[in-house]
């Protein structure tokens, strides 16, 4: 009798504690979208539900900035996620294939080399790179932004590796008593079972390169036809905070992170499973 | 791992192709920057002008330079609020979560919330809450009788920084220390109850030696991210030409390679900063040696 009190008092604080954590997370997003209901006299009021409500801020938005940058914005946003999302998911996959499955001489050297540069901050590649793509003329484009997508990466190939060693290898045995080659193994197998990983491994692509500001803000030229979302948004807060339209800030804030809310919301799972996944034996 | 397929005939060709986008990642994107940033490190360039040999002169300049030390030593102090911070708060969570109680998938959702969102969009937010006379935080705090923080000036920046950067991070740790967790065997709790451990005893002699091998990932993982943070430092104290009232090191070398184009100072900051991370994660992998616990 004693303990199940015990257990209705600790299981009290524990939704006491969590729900206040809760707030502090979700707090930001409310007001966000709060503050971009609002007329901008309102802009500092302590409501949470708007009085008056408006969408005159989305309408502004979308029109009114200057050359119209916020379809741009996007369009850029989204073309450069896909295609890094179709380099890493490709190139990642067939070396994770090599190093699961597949026996050859130096595979433990290469792929413990590959694990290491994990630990090579991204600032120390950047300069490098930038004189790289400097030298092919690229510097401007979007090219340097889609082009190293397409040559693999430690984490990626980490984690489609962790998820291929799952599979069970007599279906491989199978298969090659059946004639197949490495290729079907690989397309046939592998590809289609590891479904969980790679959704995974697509999600955090896009999240990744969605949200990413340094390489953007090296790479692309301010101008708002050419850049990212994430850019456009960090030049926006210059310009509108001096005009003092935070709740114009705001609804350009709630769009930019709309799209990955709503990845968020219909692949929670993969996301979920995708970190646990990347956490669990080394 | 001794198993493997053994490529037959043509299809050795065909491993190397599958190798080959990572062999180029690996000759340009990461081990082959690494050593170009080295050498570059040796040189005084500023992408117009041939490379001039400058041998240690650059190195030599950023001990001289206070500007660069006080970014340097910006970094290890955000690194040494962050990495604790992150570790603490989100094991906090986890462990929480892990009591069976109703509604666990909501709490994990709106805790996983700020680890999908850009920072740069939420930083809006954050930038918002801290402000001065009109921020929700001081409102807050002068509601409660107390005085109002100057959350973004020079002497709290720091503070408020990590903050942001903690509440952003605490989502990804959750789920870490979450899968470390669940995979704790149920009896090792029923036979202690048993024995008459209390809770706290059960969480100090089961579960924290139980979770290190987690703790070590995460502080690794934290640590790399702590050493890079930048969005919500670019975000909250950016200034005029690339300064920062939290100016950390990667806006030193952001600021000398793309503002200034001295590319030979910009590559010794970058070394600097990967013996850094090299140093820590020598150190990190000293302590797993000794209190990480591998069943």
């Amino acid at each position: 009798m004693k303990s199940s009190s015990q257990r209705l008092i600790l299981d009290f604080i524990t939704y006491i504690l969590l729900a206040i954590g809760a707030v502090a997370m979700i707090l930001p997003f409310i007001w966000m979208m709060s503050v971009s209901l609002r007329l901008p006299a309102n802009q500092f009021s302590r409501e949470i539900i708007p009085n008056p409500l408006t969408w005159q801020n989305y309408v502004e938005l979308w029109e009114k900035l200057p050359d119209q940058a916020y379809p741009y914005l996007l369009f850029n946003s989204l073309k450069i996620s896909l295609l890094t999302l179709i380099g890493q998911v490709l190139t990642c996959a067939m070396a994770a294939f090599a190093f699961a499955v597949v026996k050859f001489r130096g595979r433990e050297l290469l792929f413990a080399l590959l694990l290491a540069t994990l630990m090579i901050p991204s600032q120390v590649s950047l300069i490098p790179d930038f004189i790289l793509f400097k030298y092919m003329n690229l510097i401007g484009t979007q090219w340097p932004l889609i082009l190293p997508a397409f040559w693999g990466g430690a984490f990626g190939t980490f984690l489609l590796r962790q998820y291929f060693l799952t599979i069970p290898r007599d279906l491989v045995d199978a298969a090659r008593m059946d004639g197949a080659s490495l290729w079907d193994i690989f397309w046939r197998i592998y590809m289609p079972l590891s479904r969980p990983a790679i959704a995974a491994l697509a999600i955090f692509s896009f999240k990744d390169t969605w949200n990413d500001l340094l390489h953007p803000l090296v790479y692309l030229p301010s101008d708002m036809h050419q850049t990212t979302m994430t850019v456009g948004l960090a030049f926006f807060q210059q310009q509108l905070q001096m005009g003092g339209k935070f709740t114009v800030l705001m609804a350009g804030a709630f769009l930019s992170i709309l799209p990955l809310l709503i990845l968020f919301f219909i692949a929670q799972r993969q996301f979920i499973e995708g970190i646990a996944l990347s956490g669990v034996k080394r | 791992m001794d198993y493997g397929l053994r490529p037959l005939g043509r299809e050795r060709l065909w491993l190397w192709g599958l190798l080959f986008p990572t062999l180029i990642g690996l000759a340009f994107g990461t081990i082959g920057s690494l050593l170009a940033t080295l050498l570059l490190s040796f040189f005084s360039w500023d992408l117009i002008a041939p490379p001039r040999w400058a041998g240690l002169a650059n190195y030599i300049a950023l001990v001289e330079n206070d500007a660069y030390l006080k970014a340097f030593t910006n970094t290890i102090t955000f690194t040494a609020l962050y990495v604790p911070g992150v570790v603490i708060f989100s094991l906090l969570v986890a462990v929480l979560l892990n009591r069976k109680i109703r509604g666990v998938s909501l709490f994990r959702t709106v805790y996983f919330l700020p680890t999908v969102t850009s920072a740069v969009a939420t930083a809006l937010v954050w930038n918002m809450f801290y402000g001065k006379d009109t921020g929700l935080l001081n409102f807050t705090l002068e509601s409660l009788g107390l005085a109002p923080v100057c959350w973004l000036c020079r002497e709290n920046a720091m503070m408020s920084v990590v903050i942001v950067n903690v509440w952003g991070a605490i989502g990804e740790g959750m789920i870490i220390f979450l899968a470390g967790l669940t995979a704790i065997p149920r009896e090792y709790y029923e036979a202690a109850t048993v024995d008459g451990a209390s809770n706290l005893q059960q969480f100090f002699k089961i579960t924290l030696p139980l979770i290190t091998p987690s703790i070590f990932f995460q502080t690794l993982i934290s640590a790399i991210n702590a050493f890079q943070a930048y969005d919500y430092i670019y975000m909250l104290t950016r200034r005029g030409q690339g300064d920062s009232t939290v100016p950390v090191a990667v806006f030193s070398i952001y600021r000398n390679a793309f503002n200034f184009f001295k590319m030979g100072a910009a590559s010794a900051q970058a070394i600097q900063l990967a013996l850094l991370v090299a140093l820590f994660m020598g150190l990190l992998f000293i302590f797993e040696r000794r209190y990480v616990v591998y069943e």
